[in-house]
């Protein structure tokens, strides 16, 4: 097969990817909207207003960038995993492991899918946004990059976990027990310059808070974190998970007998 | 050209189970191939592993001279599988789960819509290529799976039971597309419980037991090595015990208007016409007990176990 034909290939997985989430929108972009929503008024309005600036900008703006990534995170995840646990749970995986695709296009289609409803959801959360707050960005292209980059490494992580999953009930324990408290000690609600000595040093361990930190230099221009480290340790993992992902589908793990 | 070539192929699964003990097999470009074999026997791992669903643990497996080994790009699109489960979102309108696969094969949108429609129209399902699949009846299903097979034009296709749990008269109509279908030049392989299926549509059959080949040889030599038939004759009249014939063909009462006799090859049957007619005993009609194919399969399976 060639390029041309790789790209049909590629174009029909990331169409269905799509298609497949907006479909049930009800459960996949309204969901994040809504939730985002309540965030801010609870913490960004009601809670918020109580308290000081951080690093110069009030508590909504501060949470704002945190709370985008957490979406976008959670969505690119959710995507990968319930969409390729749902091919393997039904065996339609089968038409694409039959068909003359490569495995690598095969991973990148999904990931592309991720991506896909990760920026979505990240969108319309910052249109949510705007009902709270006036969004500005500080550097367009960090904030464009980080989402981007982050997105496909939770795409990455997603595939992983769907290809280990044997029932439904494994496809939500690493979000729940993992993602979800990494994300919350990630720095999207208060600055790691504020925690004790210890906690801060442990902080600087869960990868949450490089993506949630240079989004918010993005928009804001604060960051605990430099940008050099936060963008090594993003492409770091996504060059792990990606190898990861691609051994585990050329060994058939989890797809064939 | 070979189809497909298969040599010493091997499958153990991680809990130990062999399910082929190095099988060797020949399917000619063009041919209607059928592999039968009892449940458990083999069919579907070795269907598996050439559509690379399943590892093979050793032997090699060719498609039109292609290595899947070390062109398994090449062996793929040469390939179209309808297997035993139906395998395709059931969320996804039937339209869509067609033009997707051709995708998968690097099929431009226009050719996939051009091909969608041909193979829906023929298989009966044009109607209902907006619907969502799981609201298909069984027998729909099957067909789309079908149609989504051939989308890409395979030069080899490969149906796993694909008329299992169908009627009767939709089957036949299926066979009447998949006979056109192999008129147009495509080899099929068919794996099936209905032997008259096979005996219907197959020129060569292979009869696989406990990963083994216990047959390869054409329907017709196969059914020639046939060397008795059980025939059922219906009475006119009641009868209380079964008559004995001077010829020596034995006959057994089911009931009292059923008489069942079992006939070589070599023998005749007007000679039991002839004594019957003779005792007074008229028969109104007569039927093999089963068919001819089923028959010779149990025997060949039996003799494979025995071994």
């Amino acid at each position: 097969m060639d390029l041309h034909t790789y790209r049909i290939a590629f174009t029909t997985i990331l169409v269905k990817e799509v298609r497949r989430f907006a479909r049930i929108w009800i459960q996949t972009i309204l969901p994040p909207m809504i939730t985002t929503a309540l965030y801010f008024v609870i913490f960004g309005k009601m809670i918020g207003s109580q308290l000081a600036p951080i690093e110069g900008f009030s508590y909504m703006d501060y949470i704002v960038p945190g709370l985008i990534m957490m979406t976008i995170i959670s969505n690119s995840y959710a995507n990968v995993v319930s969409s390729f646990y749902g091919a393997k749970f039904s065996n339609y995986v089968e038409e694409l492991l039959i068909s003359p695709i490569p495995h690598s296009l095969i991973l990148i289609g999904y990931i592309a899918g991720g991506v896909a409803r990760g920026l979505t959801v990240g969108v319309m959360v910052t249109l949510v946004a705007m009902f709270f707050t006036e969004i500005h960005f500080y550097n367009l292209w960090v904030s464009l990059s980080v989402v981007l980059l982050t997105s496909i490494l939770f795409a990455l992580a997603g595939f992983i976990n769907a290809v280990f999953a044997k029932s439904f009930d494994d496809i939500s324990i690493i979000p729940t027990f993992v993602l979800v408290p990494l994300t919350y000690l990630g720095g999207v609600f208060y600055s790691v310059s504020m925690l004790p000595g210890l906690w801060q040093t442990l902080s600087l361990g869960n990868p949450i808070l490089y993506m949630v930190n240079t989004f918010r230099y993005g928009m804001l221009g604060v960051s605990d974190i430099s940008l050099a480290v936060a963008y090594g340790v993003i492409l770091l993992f996504i060059a792990v998970l990606y190898s990861y992902s691609l051994w585990l589908m050329k060994k058939g793990v989890g797809l064939r007998g | 050209m070979h189809a497909l070539e298969i040599s010493g192929l091997k499958k153990t699964y991680r809990n130990g189970f062999v399910a082929l003990k190095g099988i060797d097999l020949n399917v000619e470009e063009g041919d209607f191939f059928a592999l039968l074999g009892p449940n458990g026997a083999g069919k579907s791992t070795t269907i598996s592993i050439i559509t690379s669903l399943v590892n093979k643990s050793a032997g090699s497996v060719k498609v039109f001279g292609n290595d899947m080994q070390q062109h398994p790009m090449r062996v793929k699109r040469d390939l179209g599988l309808v297997p035993q489960e139906f395998n395709f979102n059931m969320f996804e309108p039937v339209e869509e789960i067609v033009i997707n696969q051709a995708g998968y094969y690097g099929v431009d949108k226009q050719t996939a819509r051009e091909r969608c429609e041909w193979a829906l129209k023929k298989l009966g399902l044009w109607e209902k290529r907006r619907a969502v699949a799981r609201g298909l009846s069984g027998g729909m299903k099957r067909r789309l799976m079908i149609a989504r097979a051939l989308v890409h034009k395979p030069r080899l296709l490969i149906l796993d039971e694909p008329t299992a749990g169908v009627d009767i008269e939709l089957r036949r109509s299926m066979w009447q597309f998949l006979r056109e279908v192999n008129g147009e030049g495509t080899t099929i392989i068919l794996t099936t419980h209905y032997l008259e299926e096979a005996e219907q549509l197959c020129r060569n059959v292979a009869i696989i037991d406990q990963g083994t080949i216990v047959e390869n040889t054409s329907i017709k030599q196969l059914i020639n090595q046939l060397d008795k038939e059980t025939f059922i004759l219906d009475l006119a009249v009641p009868l209380t015990v079964a008559p004995t014939l001077q010829c020596g063909y034995p006959l057994e009462l089911i009931d009292e208007t059923t008489l069942e006799m079992e006939v070589r090859r070599e023998q005749t049957i007007n000679v039991v016409f002839e004594e019957l007619s003779r005792s007074g005993i008229e028969v109104m009609s007569m039927r093999n007990k089963a068919n001819r194919l089923e028959e010779l399969f149990l025997d060949l399976v039996e003799r494979g176990g025995e071994k």
